[in-house]
């Protein structure tokens, strides 16, 4: 019966401690939304509508800090995915393998660097390189052409919502490339065989049987990499200017993303409807990583199986 | 692509055993102290052998005994895995498929493969599976001509009234035995003059795999087939020639003995073949 | 039209096919060259622009103020060993704990939720961690900026590292070894303190290391809750310093010197980071990031 005891407080010891976990969620979804809800409450859904930004005022729209997410995040999934998914497949169907575990191991090192030293580096070395050369080329090559050229128009900064997309690409980069080589990895050497049995080259191998079967995990890893991006704050708040909320069609535009937006502004929430404002940022944060990991999660499990820490 | 020596006037063996399955001039397969290796481990030892065309010849003997290794290289899929050599020659009809320039792409083109376990492309629709190929080797054709093919090679795999109605279901969404000939129809629908088939009933039900061997003894009229199987009565059933290969003490595959198959099995010209088909081990 | 159409295409269609597939392979080979680049970019411009910072003052002293010559990121160091060390203090537990209760335990329904749970919160944007600490405790509950608060918000951040760690490695121990231990008789919880958690020890200390690596490279939740430090100090009930907080601190200020001595701290975190994450999986390498 003193065995029966020692487990009873082991098992209790246990479950008590490992229920903090889903209680800590739990409260810091709870805690967050009453903290915000002066703020819900006053500004409803013109929080999200209206970009006036105004403290002395009182007056809230987080308008434009969502499009600065929003413009970054797309930046950044347009420029990673590509690079990140062909990376993926060349190491998984073209290199030898000794050199792609190497290649592998390299980029995961990129997912070790903390995001400050991504932030120190954008605003020390892709700041001026984007404001000396790639933006005025940007600007006189395809600025000039309509539609998109509105998107390379007005003046020329460095720290602004393209940079910030652009770091943001570098950032994702490694959990993209990760994801996407289980995921590939997993595809079945039967299909491979059968398309190379009817005479395909490789890469009418990959395109016509690998990646078709990849797919819904490849959409899955592009998922967790937008939520990683979405909430990113020390990268890009360092280069994406934070100075303006005026949304424009220009990517040069020195804009916040909200994440920036809370670091810039936390130390001065003085009144109360400020500090609920920005709480309630983050709340809108909170809300999109909890519903796109879920989702994210949901597909590359279908391919894959259960993911090995790599969203950690 | 390079012609060979003028091949000798003088018969082999092989074709005064079996005149009657040879049409063409000259056997369809002609392997060359064929040699295979997968890393260092020497997989299949110096098989020399002639395949007639329009006809099933078998392959059998225990596992390990190089068979599967031997019906890749035919196709030179066996070179795909890491680490995979081949030395020898392998000719297809007058041309040595390792010859230098020879476009593996090519050979695999013209030399169908169906694998032991049914892999039809679960992304594509029955249709799209059967016309995979021929849409790789850029065959473009206008809808009804494309139906038409699609159709002809479904009833050379003795699928289409089976499947003619689910024409644009997944190709993952019929039954194994259905999954399998819909793997041969793919195979065909490319229009080799060579089918190879690796143990392409052993993981089908007893049912399946009596169409299977049905399906097979029809094909040999229009191709010549080289199917590889562990089970002993299904090599008697239908095929014409029978090769048995075993792996000696040093590991390596070698071919023991070929021949006409109801002689194989009856008086069986070496030992090791008797013991073989006679259950002594395998 | 006919079958040998099929069997033959034209040398066009081949050399369209083979000119395809060198195509894809150089732009393959590119992406993969595009991703090691810019990482040994990233790496090169730190050792470039770092090295020249350190020297031992660097090391020991605390920042002088802008325009004198000097100083060191001593406080940083030191704020940040404090703030990891009592983040692991309150995460390494409930992590090893919630690991124990998923893959020990086992009780169906809530294993899953605890499991569920720690994913989530692993998902959750670093910076949404620091507001929540933020508004309990620095505006909360303690009402000040401090290094408790910080080593709180960190302390978040990591449980889900320990746990998922942890869980990995209590799986690989194998089955026979517990079923041994409860057939002589062991009670459940001695199998586990005495059985299980001994022979995953190695594991189970890199998964604390790791996470402990991971938690002292963030900067976002000390921000809002530790707040930074020019000064020495112990005080948990004090703003303190953190090597992450005192790079952006020189980054986003106008000074070149300041500059190098960020680069100079951002090189101390990545090569403390790099060789306690490497070395240890080079140690344990069944335990994956």
């Amino acid at each position: 019966m003193r065995s029966g005891r020692g487990d009873r407080i082991f098992a209790g010891g246990v479950t008590g401690l490992a229920l903090i976990v889903p209680l800590t969620l739990a409260g810091i979804t709870l805690l967050m939304v009453e903290a915000a809800w002066p703020s819900i409450s006053t500004y409803g859904l013109g929080f999200l509508l209206s970009s006036t930004w105004d403290p002395v005022k009182e007056i809230f729209g987080a308008a434009a800090y969502l499009y600065g997410t929003l413009v970054t995040t797309a930046i950044a999934i347009i420029l990673a995915a590509p690079v990140a998914v062909g990376a993926a497949i060349f190491l998984v169907e073209y290199a030898p393998r000794r050199l792609a575990g190497t290649l592998s191991f390299l980029i995961e090192v990129l997912a070790y660097i903390p995001s400050i030293v991504y932030g120190l580096w954008g605003l020390f070395v892709l700041v001026p390189l984007f404001r000396e050369n790639v933006e005025p080329f940007l600007q006189s090559t395809l600025g000039v052409l309509p539609l998109i050229g509105g998107l390379f128009s007005g003046p020329v900064g460095g720290r602004d919502l393209l940079v910030g997309g652009v770091i943001l690409a570098i950032m994702i980069l490694p959990l993209l490339v990760a994801v996407s080589r289980e995921v590939i990895a997993a595809v079945p050497t039967a299909q491979r065989e059968g398309m190379l049995g009817i005479g395909a080259t490789k890469w009418e191998m990959v395109r016509g049987a690998v990646l078709p079967y990849a797919r819904v995990g490849i959409v899955g890893a592009i998922v967790l990499g937008v939520a990683r991006a979405f909430g990113e704050t020390m990268a890009v708040t360092l280069v994406v200017g934070n100075s303006s909320t005026a949304i424009t069609s220009s990517l040069f535009v020195p804009g916040y993303t909200m994440a920036s937006a809370i670091a810039n502004q936390f130390v001065e929430a003085s009144g109360q409807l400020y500090f609920s404002a920005i709480v309630e940022i983050a709340v809108l944060l909170l809300i999109v990583a909890l519903i796109v990991n879920t989702l994210a999660r949901l597909l590359i499990r279908r391919v894959a199986g259960t993911p090995q820490g790599f969203a950690i | 692509m390079t012609m060979t020596a003028a091949r000798p006037t003088t018969t082999t063996p092989q074709q005064e055993a079996a005149p009657e399955a040879s049409l063409a001039a000259g056997p369809a397969i002609r392997t060359e102290r064929l040699n295979a290796w997968y890393g260092t481990t020497h997989a299949v030892g110096d098989v020399t052998l002639e395949i007639p065309g329009r006809s099933v010849t078998a392959v059998i003997g225990p596992s390990g005994c190089g068979k599967s290794t031997l019906l890749r290289c035919l196709n030179r899929m066996h070179e795909i895995t890491t680490g995979a050599r081949v030395a020898g020659q392998v000719f297809l009809g007058n041309e040595d498929i390792y010859w230098q320039g020879t476009d593996a792409v090519e050979v695999r083109g013209r030399v169908g493969m169906v694998f032991q376990r049914p892999n039809p492309f679960p992304m594509m629709s029955v249709y799209e599976n059967v016309a995979a190929g021929p849409r790789l080797r850029g065959w473009k054709r206008t809808r009804a001509e494309m139906d038409e093919m699609v159709e002809r090679n479904l009833r050379r795999a003795a699928l289409w009234d089976e499947v003619k109605d689910k024409l644009r279901r997944s190709g993952a969404a019929l039954s194994g035995g259905q999954q399998q000939r819909l793997c041969i129809a793919r195979a065909l629908a490319t229009d080799p003059a060579i089918l190879l088939m690796d143990e392409p009933a052993s993981a089908l039900d007893p049912i399946a795999t009596y169409k299977i061997e049905e399906l097979v003894r029809e094909l040999a009229d229009e191709l010549t087939i080289v199917i590889v199987t562990h089970n002993m009565q299904q090599a008697s059933r239908v095929s014409a020639r029978t090769a048995f290969m075993l792996a000696g003490e040093d590991g390596v595959g070698r071919l023991v003995e070929y021949g006409k198959t109801d002689e194989l099995f009856t008086t069986p010209r070496d030992e090791r073949t008797e013991a073989y088909i006679t259950g002594r081990f395998g | 039209m006919t079958a040998a159409a099929i069997a033959s295409p034209s040398w066009r269609v081949r050399r369209r096919r083979r000119v395809a597939d060198t195509i894809m392979a150089v732009l393959l080979t590119a992406a993969t060259a595009i991703a090691i680049g810019l990482l040994l970019l990233i790496l090169g411009y730190l050792i470039v622009n770092g090295l020249p910072a350190l020297n031992l003052a660097f090391f020991t002293e605390r920042p002088k103020p802008f325009g004198v010559e000097g100083g060191g990121v001593g406080p940083a160091i030191v704020g940040t060993l404090i703030v990891s060390a009592v983040a692991g203090i309150i995460a390494i537990p409930i992590g090893i704990a919630a690991a124990i209760f998923v893959t020990e335990l086992r009780p169906g329904r809530w294993g899953a939720i605890v499991r569920f749970a720690a994913e989530l919160i692993a998902g959750l944007p670093s910076i949404a961690v620091g507001v929540f600490v933020w508004s309990f405790l620095v505006r909360g509950l303690l009402g000040r900026y401090s290094a408790i608060a910080g080593a709180v918000a960190l302390a978040v951040i990591m449980i889900p590292i320990v746990a998922r760690t942890t869980e990995e490695v209590l799986r690989l121990v194998p089955g026979s070894l517990r079923e041994a231990a409860l057939a002589l008789g062991a009670p459940r919880w001695r199998v586990v303190m005495r059985v299980v958690l001994p022979t995953a020890r190695a594991g189970v200390a890199t998964a604390a290391v790791l996470a402990l690596a991971r938690a002292a490279g963030e900067t976002a939740p000390l921000l809002l809750t530790a707040l930074g430090n020019l000064f020495f100090s112990t005080d948990l009930l004090r703003p303190i310093a953190a090597l992450p907080l005192q790079i952006y601190q020189y980054a986003a200020s106008p000074y070149d010197d300041w500059h190098a001595k960020a680069w100079g701290a951002s090189l101390i975190l990545v090569a403390v980071i790099a060789l306690v994450s490497f070395a240890l999986r080079a140690f344990a390498p069944r335990v994956s990031r």
